[in-house]
């Protein structure tokens, strides 16, 4: 009885939050909080100035205003389902969850809705095979690739060969952090290096023994594949004993300034994977300036401007922006629905032009999505921390991974995907 | 005035034990249920079913499990979340490897696996009691997480060790996977509640319960009147296990639909669960609904209120949410210890004597 009382009153709460129609909704599954809000926090403000930025100066997309939802999952696949299903009513066109976990869950969810989900460089790797993932897109780069990415940079650091070497895989022992694992073991076979697996669980505060371990196996290259909190203490633990930082690669996700930073001079030398360009010196930052920041509508507390997880929530709401231009262009209707996103999304075209034009020269890789393909590419940059100049810099460019170990693992693994959900891959013209 | 037992006579000896004898709670019983049955099934959408109901259902089984074991069998446990990873991975191996295989079943059976790994957890409860049992438990929580992490076997070779339910039906009607109605989840999980509910009840009040009270209360003085301390402390584990193995399975299969025993089955989940057993009432059977309730439906009503009607920033709200749930568990277990069912006991009292309170 008490029971029905409690209902009542959440079913009051939950009337309050009414629908409005007519705009673009974005859903912006958010973490501010928890051990991974180092990440959260400016990858969220990332994304929300740069929809602001749109409605402030554009008036929005083809004269659609965008709308914003936030809703805080704290990383947690619970709360990521109350959140998909409070936003997805309200005429959500695209769900970027920045969590591996929760995409995850999103996968059948959202395709059986029929909204398209973007996992930009996490997620189900295996979504890049349009043929099963009709709803799922992983473009410009995946784990996959990036795991292919590093061993190729370190090949060439070792000038071409790696027979003998040892690679150690550092990773949140997730879903996240598994990704790599066995495109690393095809890679190791084909280079000759051995891989060596080191787990770190959540929320990876204590790492003692895993560096333990790699002070005494001496690894020659260590990948480090951590997320939030887990990052700042495996930098500063590989400073502890000493491990050479430039032998130090992180994924795109452990390589923002709030993970070197704590280490202080420390951690200069370390490298990792970079998705788009850094520093804030690219024009759209001075649109930014004017029309968010100085306008009093910055998401947040305003101070992550330039930073690298907030330089990929702008890129991540700038290719949701393109693909709903493209969308609008293909379908001549301004107001969208997740059906057109999703057209839009498969046939968005990235090129310089593109970019420059809107002030971000160089900042991602060129690349055309397709039908078959939503993975795009897989080009990623390696980075340098500079601990004196605090700052990264792109020390090779975009680079392509090896295609030809990737494709057959995408395609075995989203066969495989396809056999136990029952799905017909569909046929791409 | 109306709440009383006075005129109310029983002729016989099953009226006389039902569990609820004052009329006005058997009638609110079957309204409840009648409600349950044949209304929220018709008004549910996905939000309701997937973030209140659901999740509300399934840790209310959850704590079911966790009461027999804590509060009637006095065994304190903190291996809830492992227990609940081995019937969410048991259930998973039953759907992919018999796909022909009902889901009911799968769900059943899940909870049998569980009920014999609880079993063999349960074995040094023989040996240790009290907060050295609890590091027992506590044990099995870390050694399953890891193995179902370790063990691709279980997640059957999977690239990311992830767990996905595939689609599953019963009767023609799909209850797992993406394409499931709101009401069938709902319905699927209320029949679990509705038998475990009734199962706990009578078991606890019968031969096995009073047991596992005795040995709860003081086990050498149990001994001593002929418990068999072997029996009454294994039997409490096994079906406390089983409870909490179907938790899983439907936490799994029905509910997230996609899970990683990390995330999903670690200790704090263990925690969550011992919580909602504390706050509802140790031994209480409406305490476990209760407790299940305060813990699942306050965060949500406080997130819709906050964000949604308040229109606050998700940050802060979410901090709010901490510091007011906290704050609310200290204020209750301060004004009533023994938890929200004895706060409705004491409701009740004080309704027999109303409107005469001498």
């Amino acid at each position: 009885m008490k029971l029905t009382k409690i209902a009542a009153a959440a079913a009051v709460a939950v009337v309050a939050a009414s629908p409005v129609m007519a705009d673009l909704v974005f859903p912006s599954l958010s973490y501010r909080t928890g051990a991974y809000a180092v990440g959260g926090i400016p990858f969220a403000d990332g994304y929300a100035d740069y929809m602001t930025l749109v409605n402030e100066r554009d008036g929005g997309v083809g004269g659609v205003m965008t709308r914003v939802i936030e809703c805080e999952t704290a990383y947690n696949t619970e709360k990521g389902v109350e959140c998909y299903e409070a936003t997805k009513g309200e005429g959500a066109l695209i769900y970027q969850p920045l969590s591996t976990g929760i995409t995850y869950q999103l996968i059948p969810k959202a395709s059986a809705d029929g909204i398209p989900v973007h996992s930009m460089g996490y997620g189900r790797t295996s979504a890049a095979n349009g043929k099963v993932f009709e709803w799922v897109f992983n473009y410009p780069a995946n784990y996959w690739t990036g795991a292919s990415a590093a061993v190729n940079y370190i090949s060439a650091q070792e000038g071409g060969s790696l027979k003998g070497k040892t690679i150690a895989l550092v990773y949140h022992n997730s879903g996240y952090g598994k990704e790599p694992i066995r495109t690393l073991e095809v890679l190791a076979e084909k280079h000759g290096y051995s891989l060596m697996l080191v787990p770190v669980d959540h929320p990876g505060q204590e790492q003692k023994s895993q560096w333990l371990q790699i002070r005494q196996q001496k690894p020659d290259y260590v990948l480090l594949w951590g997320w939030g909190v887990m990052n700042q203490v495996a930098i500063q633990e590989a400073a502890n004993i000493r491990f050479p930082m430039d032998h130090m690669i992180g994924i795109w996700w452990s390589g923002a300034e709030a993970d070197v930073l704590p280490a202080g001079d420390a951690s200069n030398g370390y490298k990792a994977l970079a998705l788009t360009g850094v520093g804030n010196e690219y024009p759209l930052f001075a649109d930014i300036q004017k029309y968010v920041v100085d306008a009093g509508k910055a998401a947040g507390a305003g101070d992550q401007i330039g930073t690298v997880p907030y330089n990929r929530g702008i890129y991540a709401a700038m290719l949701a922006v393109e693909a709903v231009k493209t969308a609008q262009a293909m379908h001549g209707v301004a107001d969208i629905t997740p059906v057109m996103m999703r057209d839009g999304m498969e046939n968005l075209m990235m090129d310089e032009a593109k970019m420059t034009a809107l002030g971000l020269p160089n900042f991602g890789p060129t690349f055309n999505v397709s039908c078959e393909n939503h993975g795009g590419p897989g080009l990623a940059s390696v980075t340098q921390w500079d601990a004196g100049a605090k700052k990264w810099n792109v020390i090779a460019p975009f680079e392509a991974p090896d295609m030809d170990v990737i494709s057959a693992l995408v395609a075995a693994d989203s066969e495989a995907y396809a056999a136990e959900n029952a799905i017909t891959p569909r046929d791409c013209k | 005035m109306l709440y009383r037992e006075a005129g109310d006579f029983k002729t016989s000896y099953a009226e006389d034990s039902q569990t609820f004898p004052i009329v006005i709670d058997r009638v609110g019983y079957y309204v409840v249920l009648a409600i349950a049955f044949g209304v929220i099934p018709f008004l549910i959408n996905d939000y309701w079913a997937n973030a209140v109901f659901v999740p509300l259902l399934i840790y209310a089984i959850a704590t079911l499990g966790l009461n027999i074991l804590t509060g009637y069998c006095g065994q304190v446990s903190l291996g809830t979340g492992g227990f609940m990873a081995v019937g969410a991975y048991a259930c998973y191996k039953l759907m992919t490897a018999f796909p022909e295989l009902n889901i009911f079943f799968c769900v059943l059976l899940a909870g049998g696996v569980t009920a014999g790994v609880g079993v063999l957890f349960g074995l040094p409860s023989l040996r240790i009691k009290g907060f050295y049992l609890a590091v027992a438990t506590l044990a099995a929580q870390f050694f399953l997480v890891w193995m179902f992490n370790k063990v691709p076997w279980f997640y059957n070779y999977s690239a990311s060790g992830q767990i996905n339910a595939p689609e599953r039906t019963l009767a023609g009607i799909v209850i797992t996977g993406p394409h499931t109605e709101a009401w069938a989840k709902y319905l699927f999980c209320l029949v679990f509640v509705v038998l475990l509910a009734w199962l706990a009840r009578n078991l606890t009040r019968g031969n096995f319960g009073r047991q596992w009270m005795a040995i709860r209360d003081m086990d050498i003085a149990a001994e001593i009147i002929g418990v068999n301390p072997l029996k009454a402390k294994l039997s409490a584990f096994a079906v406390s296990s089983f409870f909490i193995g179907i938790a899983g399975a439907l936490f799994f299969a029905v509910y997230l639909g996609a899970a990683e025993v990390g995330e999903a089955f670690g200790i704090q989940k263990s925690f969550l669960i011992l919580f909602m057993v504390i706050i509802g009432g140790l031994g209480s059977i409406f305490g476990s609904f209760a407790g299940a309730a305060f813990l699942v439906l306050m965060p949500v009503i406080l997130k819709n209120v906050l964000v949604g009607m308040l229109g606050w920033q998700t940050d802060i709200a979410a901090h709010l949410e901490f510091v007011i749930v906290g704050a609310l568990i200290v204020t209750f277990l301060i004004l009533e210890p023994h938890g929200l069912a004895q706060l409705w006991r004491i409701i009740k009292e004080k309704l027999r004597l109303w409107p005469f309170p001498h």
